[in-house]
């Protein structure tokens, strides 16, 4: 169970002054289950990519498949595949338009053919998901919730598709801390429930490093690096700041705290392990 | 500069609810001040900046900028060209095909005669670092050099105040040092009044004021090092104070002696590794 995309190029605006190559030779596999992280600064490719993930965008050389299914053909096989990613695009409560929670939520599984009663079903799981209380907000209309609920209204429409793998872009964007660490928990929980995939493009290398158990790091419409998101930041900080992306500021305090002669140990990922290796480095209780 | 009292600002939402937006805000702003403004979702910092240049009048109180009152309409267009604003996403607020003409777009409107406008925009450009870019196509460049355009457009008018409302929500790293760069440059070179309005505390940083904001009203101000010292509050509040704020807030809980008011990476790696 995977996505793979072997040797993939794209260019924009193809055969005209403005002409672009957006993805050169991208290869790479996502797997059920897993995490990953996408970084890389505006216009590096990273939405390009994704937007290959599903076949929104058609490759002009190379290849693309979900499940072993090449994805750019035409029948209901082809479709299948492509309807098991979900995309949540960025700032996804404009793609809102029901007079209702409920009714928005409702148009993707009505769209696959289910029926009112698996519909109904399926909307009540997905707004469980997102932390949206059912009788509170199911009748109401979604342009009266807050920013942080309208996206949450958003990720439910996707989430009630039940697709194997979620592709969110920025999720968290324009959102506080507190509705960034909710949204972050409701897409954890999911990963966790139904064992799919996560792919997350994001700018912040804090979410980055907490969330994903792979990183990809696109410059140049190509891959520059590939692998655990720790090991990354630790080994190739000053290329990351080079290519307009960065390490999450806890690498950077705790690098500084390094170079004034802490003895702290490699991989602190959070504060609360930042806390607790000062502590004992310290011998503090 | 900007002077705020008493500033109510309340709706009725489409199931007939009156909802309190603002609800009695006192705030005196200073011509060169930079301001920070930090809140929840929803807390009343947009309907806020929106009053600064008209965009919103006031149900209740008085907003004046620069002695003249926002409800008055004849002081309107002034204090519009007084204070400018800058939107979150760079791609909303460009209309040229060419960055220059861009920049030029706001001095023209307002009737700039013809000759000051080229001055205009290149001294505008030059101050947002973008005077390379002059002839380049506004939708080819990066998110933060568009949202340096889109600052140079209001530079172009030759303002006393920007109000910028999370002018970085959509830039990668990169980006928004760029726009925080700039911001305190225009501040502090050409003291141009600065509201900003951000998500990210380590920008907020950079100001010389932090206002709180909860539900429609102010909660607590005073410098980024007496705010953001307040890291349980500020979480309560579903607020993040900068991590070394954090760090040493957990330290000084577990009982480790730490002077207070440690804000930076800087002041924490001291207070740790004498």
């Amino acid at each position: 169970m995977s996505i793979k995309l072997s040797h993939i190029y794209h260019t924009y605006s193809k055969a005209t002054p403005f002409e672009r190559l957006a993805l050169q030779d991208v290869s790479l596999e996502i797997k059920k289950g897993e995490i990953v992280a996408i970084i890389g600064h505006t216009g590096s490719g990273k939405s390009t990519l994704v937007q290959h993930l599903n076949g929104l965008l058609q490759p002009d050389k190379g290849t693309a498949t979900i499940d072993e299914v090449d994805i750019s053909a035409k029948g209901t096989q082809a479709k299948n595949a492509r309807q098991q990613v979900g995309m949540v695009f960025q700032y996804p409560e404009h793609q809102i338009f029901a007079e209702t929670v409920f009714e928005d939520i409702a148009f993707g599984p009505r769209n696959k053919g289910f029926s009112e009663e698996e519909v109904a079903k399926q909307v009540r799981e997905a707004m469980d998901f997102v932390g949206l209380d059912y009788d509170t907000f199911a009748q109401r209309s979604p342009f009266q919730l807050s920013g942080g609920q309208m996206r949450r209204v958003a990720i439910a429409g996707v989430v009630a598709m039940n697709p194997d793998y979620l592709v969110l872009d920025e999720p968290s964007a324009g959102l506080d801390p507190r509705s960034r660490n909710a949204v972050f928990r409701e897409i954890m929980a999911l990963h966790k429930s139904r064992g799919i995939a996560i792919v997350l493009v994001t700018h912040s290398m804090e979410e980055a490093v907490k969330y994903a158990n792979r990183l990809l790091v696109i410059n140049g419409g190509r891959v520059l690096f590939d692998g655990e998101p720790g090991l990354i930041f630790k080994e190739h900080g000053a290329e990351l700041v080079q290519v307009g992306v960065d390490v999450p500021q806890v690498y950077k305090l705790a690098d500084l705290l390094r170079q004034r002669g802490l003895k702290l140990p490699e991989g602190i990922k959070d504060e609360m392990a930042l806390v607790k290796a000062i502590k004992k480095v310290k011998g503090w209780k | 500069m900007i002077k705020i009292e008493n500033l109510k600002h309340y709706y009725t939402d489409s199931d007939g609810n009156q909802v309190k937006a603002l609800d009695g805000v006192d705030l005196s702003i200073e011509q060169g001040e930079f301001v920070a403004i930090i809140g929840a979702n929803g807390s009343g910092k947009s309907t806020l900046a929106r009053h600064l240049n008209c965009l919103l009048l006031p149900t209740e109180g008085r907003v004046e900028v620069g002695g003249l009152d926002t409800m008055e309409e004849d002081n309107m267009w002034d204090i519009r060209q007084q204070v400018g604003m800058v939107f979150q996403n760079p791609d909303n607020q460009i209309v040229a095909a060419v960055v220059e003409e861009d920049v030029a777009f706001g001095p023209e409107n307002i009737g700039v005669p013809g000759p000051e406008i080229g001055p205009r925009v290149a001294k505008a450009l030059a101050a947002v670092g973008m005077t390379e870019y002059a002839k380049h196509a506004p939708h080819r460049l990066s998110g933060g050099q568009k949202q340096r355009v889109a600052i140079a457009g209001i530079m172009a008018l030759e303002p006393k105040c920007i109000v910028l409302d999370e002018p970085t929500a959509m830039l990668d790293p990169q980006g928004r040092k760029e726009i925080v760069s700039t911001v305190q440059k225009l501040n502090k070179k050409k003291q141009i009044t600065i509201v900003y309005i951000t998500h990210y505390m380590e920008e907020a940083l950079a100001a010389d004021r932090v206002v709180v904001m909860e539900k429609g009203h102010i909660r607590f101000m005073g410098t980024p090092r007496e705010v953001f010292s307040r890291v349980d509050e500020l979480e309560a509040l579903g607020l993040e104070a900068p991590l070394a704020a954090k760090v040493a807030s957990e330290l000084r809980k577990s009982g480790v002696k730490l002077p207070s008011g440690i804000i930076t990476d800087e002041e924490l790696a001291q207070a740790l590794c004498q």
